[in-house]
């Protein structure tokens, strides 16, 4: 005769790797859902829809080593925040042009900015923005001072702008644009 | 003695121990290797009063190679020759034939040390072309490589010296009075006929031709002070008595006793401000070691044009009577601090940032674009802002180097950077980042390129030489 609290211990123990069981093969599903979108290239986000407005984007032209105002008409979502990164996704396409007058890579992004105390502005870029730069004095600065004056012109409000790469600090962009402070957008404005 | 003077030894006793710090001992042994392959240094080392070297790091650059250590022995294959060595043994075997050892073979940490004075009879067999070993003066000449030159004095009036060279040189040229000194570390220099060549001239008297610890100097003696110019790509330099303009506007101050100073020799008066010191500007290389800095073509980097370009520029303000504080004469690194700290410490009047890219043409020169300033107290900047009280000079300085620039044919632009270290330097700061001429990236490494930018930023260093003396 198998005494009973045996009979109920090993009772207990089967439930307990039945559910352990379970459980695991819930993680997995878990686990692959995660790869699978990790993988997705796709946009998470929609495209910016809202309507049409007028903006002006600094581009930065290499061959006369300026920035050019330039008129554009793009959709800009209704929040400031949502308004900024579309603002500089909408230059960040000029530069990716074939016949662009400041090429940038294929692959260099804005991931978020960040409108945080009053007046300060965080704009993140992504790691090929700036592990794809071109080295220089010149190129660097002249990428720094469009994406600032771009957001400064057409976010009212914003004094001062620093520069994340994939949310970290960075000492330079590619090495010589220090980007370890933040930048105060009337010096930029004067540098012009 | 007063106490601004004690400020003023300390500070300069820092600034010397932080800039030897970050360079090479000059009295560390090396062996200069020279090969149409690759011309490289490597220290030399003593062991058991002999000089040895090793023999892997001697063939890295020369081809594919692989060594192994098994117990005592070491073996090393290079291309698709094969050699073994013993440890402490004095023969070995190279293509499966003897080869002799003037000393001892030694195993170091899996390194195998060959004796200096085996190299002859060890490379041609591994390499099967002849070496020429210059073993006192520890140069190695692998093949067809030697660089001649040939001396010849044009007596006209002023009399110069024109050094026709057979391939392209850089030598780091320094003067004092009396003497203007090349020294070549990476050009396989070789000497001419006669090591001495003396010239019935009162202004250009004698040339000597020296060779030791892996370089070659070539020391031109004079009775004035003497500049070198580059011309034909490198391959001539001619020197001459340094004109009297570029000396201008000095003050009377007697210059300090010297050792050396030839009696009845003119010796150029230095710029002075008014407590009767020297002006000093300090020349900053950028980049450096394992920072190279751009890549502006496929061999060539941002750090070897920056370098070249500083020691023209220490010439030619040495020229016109600065004191020069090179931050690197070397490939050696350095942070933004140090060169900021190095910079301060000299209390020097004028920082002048060397940088070079392959966009755009000409040169530019950039002052600060200080950063919004962080906590301030009083007089006393943050470190972020310590630029502002002189950022006005800077501009100044800025536009006469564009101005000069322009005026030798260099399109040019001043514009504001945020380039470190400019914002934490307490002097007149100025980066210069010099880009393709015509001839496009060829002309950044062309020492009559530099030559011609450097003439123009130290004409525009010296121009404002009154308002550098005078800065607060």
């Amino acid at each position: 005769m198998i005494p009973r609290h045996l009979v109920i211990g090993v009772a207990v123990m089967l439930a307990v790797v039945l559910s352990m069981g379970i459980y695991l093969r819930h993680m997995r599903r878990r686990a692959g859902e995660i790869q699978a979108a990790a993988a997705d290239a796709r946009p998470v986000a929609p495209p910016a829809s809202g309507p049409t407005e007028n903006v002006t984007l600094y581009v930065a032209d290499d061959a006369a080593g300026i920035l050019r105002a330039q008129a554009a008409k793009i959709p800009l979502p209704g929040g400031r925040q949502q308004r900024a990164e579309e603002l500089l996704r909408a230059l960040l396409r000029i530069y990716q042009q074939p016949d662009s007058p400041h090429p940038l890579a294929a692959a260099a992004d804005i991931r978020s900015i960040y409108l945080v105390a009053p007046g300060a502005a965080v704009i993140d870029l992504n790691a090929a923005f700036a592990d794809e730069h071109r080295s220089g004095i010149l190129d660097e600065q002249l990428t720094v001072n469009s994406l600032v004056e771009t957001l400064a012109v057409n976010i009212p409000g914003v004094s001062r702008v620093r520069i994340l790469v994939e949310g970290r600090t960075r000492d330079t962009l590619a090495g010589h644009a220090d980007l370890s402070e933040f930048f105060d957008v009337s010096a930029v404005a004067q540098a012009q | 003695m007063s106490s601004a003077t004690t400020h003023k030894t300390l500070a300069t006793l820092l600034a010397a121990l932080i800039f030897l710090g970050a360079t090479p001992s000059g009295d560390e042994k090396r062996i200069s290797i020279y090969s149409t392959v690759a011309t490289y240094a490597l220290p030399v080392l003593d062991r058991n009063g002999r000089e040895y070297v090793g023999l892997l790091e001697i063939l890295e650059p020369l081809g594919r190679v692989s060594a192994t250590v098994e117990g005592q022995r070491w073996k090393l294959r290079f291309n698709d020759v094969d050699s073994e060595f013993v440890a402490r043994k004095t023969r070995g075997r190279i293509r499966g034939r003897e080869a002799e050892l003037a000393a001892p073979f030694l195993i170091e940490n899996s390194r195998g040390l060959v004796p200096l004075s085996s190299l002859t009879t060890l490379l041609p067999r591994f390499l099967g072309t002849p070496v020429n070993f210059h073993e006192s003066a520890r140069r190695l000449f692998i093949g067809d490589v030697a660089t001649q030159v040939r001396a010849q004095l044009d007596a006209t009036n002023p009399p110069r010296l024109v050094l026709n060279f057979s391939a392209p040189v850089n030598p780091t040229i320094s003067t004092e009075p009396g003497k203007l000194r090349m020294l070549f570390t990476r050009d396989p220099l070789v000497p001419p006929g006669s090591e001495t060549l003396s010239f019935d001239n009162k202004t250009i008297t004698q040339t000597t031709f020296s060779e030791s610890n892996g370089s070659a100097e070539l020391v031109i003696a004079g009775a004035a002070p003497l500049m070198a110019s580059f011309s034909n790509n490198g391959r001539t330099i001619t020197v001459a008595a340094a004109p009297q303009g570029a000396v201008a506007g000095r003050a009377p101050t007697p210059e300090p006793a010297m050792s050396g100073v030839q009696s009845g020799a003119a010796v150029p008066a230095p710029p002075v401000v008014s407590n009767g010191r020297r002006l000093v500007a300090v020349v900053d290389p950028d980049h450096g070691g394992e920072e190279r800095g751009a890549a502006l073509s496929d061999k060539l980097a941002e750090k070897d044009v920056t370098l070249g370009f500083a020691r023209l520029l220490r010439h030619e303000l040495e020229m016109r009577g600065f004191s020069v504080l090179l931050l690197r004469d070397g490939d050696t690194s350095l942070t933004l601090d140090q060169r900021a700290g190095a910079a301060n410490a000299s209390h020097a009047e004028i920082y002048l940032s060397l940088h070079a890219s392959s966009q755009g043409t000409g040169a530019r020169a950039y002052t600060a674009l200080l950063p919004v300033e962080g906590e301030s107290k009083g007089i006393f900047h943050a470190w972020n802002a310590v630029q502002a009280p002189t950022l006005a000079l800077s501009r100044s300085v800025a536009a006469a180097i564009v101005s000069e620039l322009q005026k030798k044919q260099f399109p040019a632009r001043q514009s504001a950077a945020a380039l470190r270290p400019l914002n934490n330097v307490a002097m007149a700061a100025v980066a210069v980042e010099l880009a393709p001429g015509p001839g496009g990236i060829a002309d950044l490494p062309s020492a009559e390129y530099q030559q011609k930018a450097a003439a123009a930023i130290a004409d525009a260093v010296a121009s404002l030489r009154d308002r550098l003396g005078t800065q607060p």
